[in-house]
């Protein structure tokens, strides 16, 4: 049976049972959010990890796509799927106006102008109070819905967001595996060398900023319809730092890494809220912050190849211990 | 073939290739020799499409590609297998290969498989490694692995940078003598070399650069009777 036959079976499995025996809302708001952060690592993972670019502006589509689907179901009434159709195709066309400019930077400046992107959408989320609300946001989202069928639980959601990731996830597997996916991964490792082979890495590169953009719009088009409110807040730099984090810490390049970072980072902050003031009675929410960073300096250290690679009975790269064996 | 006239390259205000024109007859293979700064590596990068010119124009089979980017020189017919190899070190040799023909990809994907059967043919050394990392093969193995992933672009002229760099005598010979079989199938060659006696031998003409000029050309007896070249790159003691 094919890998990702099994895969799919695995998930498919997963969604029911956990929909099926899961009662608590909590944990499915946890699950739900987990899968729109890994929705958008998907998408980061294929820019950071194949075609080796970085962004720090991530949540800026994120909260675009958000903004799109809040403004065009509450002020212009558009039906929700239309309204998430647009929330995806939006922060696509901004990638690709934006892209062709700044990807034209390498490493650090490149991260420094997505950045630099995020902070003014960041500022316009906040400022362009008519159409956003500014810092009090929008609120009375509707729940999306296609045809008579509301996602209006948080069960009937959690499948949504789970089927929606798995689709991503098979797809993903498919896109890296192909001609573009190898071609993406000749560009990670040397842009010089792809050229020369006769790989145009400007476009590639492009498509790939484009993606990960349609991606995390679609993350937050699906947010909005959750979360039924929204505010600049969710859609500052940290989030955007967070999602680079949940990448690297998942593992760049890899088929779980996505899916493993945002599960770990957002299970990390979840349970440190739980658990430190249990061990510190009376400990403030910056004892959570310290002990979460010290967690995260450990994993960089101890596994800065990123978590994924603990699983290595799913690693499809071929030979890569005797590889490794053969860099030292 | 390859046609240059009057070319001209700079690296900021450093004037790194001044004014050359050279002719490259189709089925030749030249052997470009000089020492480190010349312009060779400039040249062949500047042919290759991955550097642009300040002056001059690139014929190639009469039609001009000065100022192309890289990919469309590939898919006109020329390939460049650059000094460091370059090859993809965390693909595998299969994966390098399919890269190599990235442009026609689409257009012939059941050719592929008889092309990289013609490869492994023309590299045996590479056959059972397909599944290997490109960065677990040897020196030797890494630079076929590079001409190989130039030749499945299916070139009528191959660029080949110092091919020779840290490799074994044995190896050079294997790799000098493989260049003179891709002659024999009508692939048009310009090799730089530094490893001038290996070059020499498999060369139809040479061409020697100083400072971004040309200084010499001819034939191979001609270049090593020239005391001057001798006395430059054959390591000869003076007399």
């Amino acid at each position: 049976m094919k890998k990702t036959t099994i895969f799919g079976i695995i998930i498919l499995l997963f969604i029911l049972i956990v929909s099926l025996v899961v009662k608590s809302n909590y944990l499915f708001s946890i699950l739900i959010i987990i899968g729109l952060y890994a929705i958008i690592v998907q998408g980061l993972g294929i820019l950071m990890g194949y075609a080796g670019q970085v962004s720090f502006g991530h949540a800026a589509f994120y909260g675009l796509g958000a903004y799109t689907a809040a403004i065009l179901t509450t002020r212009y009434h558009w039906p929700t799927i239309a309204a998430l159709l647009a929330a995806i195709i939006l922060p696509g066309t901004i990638a690709a106006l934006i892209g062709r400019q700044t990807l034209k930077l390498r490493e650090l400046y490149l991260a420094l102008a997505t950045l630099g992107f995020g902070i003014l959408v960041f500022i316009a989320f906040n400022e362009g109070r008519e159409f956003t609300g500014g810092p009090s946001g929008i609120s009375s989202i509707p729940f999306l819905n296609i045809g008579s069928f509301a996602f209006d639980s948080d069960r009937k959601f959690f499948v949504l967001v789970w089927a929606v990731l798995a689709l991503l996830l098979l797809g993903i597997n498919n896109l890296v595996h192909s001609r573009t996916g190898r071609a993406l991964r000749a560009i990670r490792e040397s842009e010089y060398a792809a050229e020369n082979a006769g790989i145009d890495s400007a476009s590639l590169k492009l498509q790939a900023f484009i993606f990960s953009a349609l991606l995390a719009g679609l993350a937050g088009g699906l947010y909005a319809f959750y979360i039924t409110f929204i505010s600049p807040a969710a859609f500052s730099y940290h989030a955007s730092i967070e999602f680079v984090l949940m990448a690297v810490v998942g593992g760049l390049g890899t088929f779980w890494g996505p899916l493993l970072g945002a599960a770990v980072i957002v299970a990390l902050s979840e349970i440190l809220r739980e658990v430190v003031p249990l061990l510190i009675p009376g400990a403030g929410g910056e004892y959570q912050i310290i002990i979460y960073g010290i967690i995260l300096i450990l994993l960089m250290v101890y596994k800065p190849e990123g978590l994924s690679s603990l699983g290595a009975v799913f690693d499809r790269s071929p030979k890569r211990a005797e590889q490794n064996t053969n860099k030292q | 073939m390859l046609r240059i006239k009057n070319l001209s390259v700079y690296y900021g205000y450093v004037h790194a290739i001044k004014d050359i024109s050279l002719e490259v007859k189709e089925g030749e293979l030249l052997v470009i020799l000089g020492a480190n700064g010349a312009g060779k590596s400039t040249l062949l990068g500047t042919a290759a499409g991955l550097i642009k010119p300040a002056a001059g124009e690139i014929l190639f089979n009469n039609k001009a590609v000065t100022g192309q980017t890289s990919e469309q020189i590939v898919s006109k017919g020329i390939s460049l297998i650059p000094e460091k190899r370059e090859i993809f070190t965390t693909l595998t040799v299969l994966d390098n290969l399919l890269l190599g023909a990235f442009h026609r990809y689409r257009k012939n994907k059941e050719g592929l498989k008889n092309d990289i059967k013609e490869i492994l043919g023309i590299f045996p050394a590479l056959k059972g490694r397909e599944r290997d990392l490109a960065g677990s093969l040897s020196g030797g193995l890494q630079q076929m692995l590079a001409i190989g992933r130039g030749l499945m672009s299916r070139p009528a002229l191959l660029l080949l940078d110092e091919p020779s760099v840290g490799l074994a005598p044995l190896i050079v010979q294997e790799i000098m003598a493989i260049l003179v079989n891709l002659k024999k199938t009508g692939v048009t060659i310009v090799l730089v070399e530094q490893n001038t006696k290996s070059a020499l031998k498999v060369a139809d003409s040479v061409l020697v650069m100083e400072r971004g000029g040309i200084t010499h050309r001819g034939s191979p007896l001609e270049i090593t009777a020239n005391s001057s070249i001798q006395e430059a790159y054959l390591g000869r003691a003076r007399s």
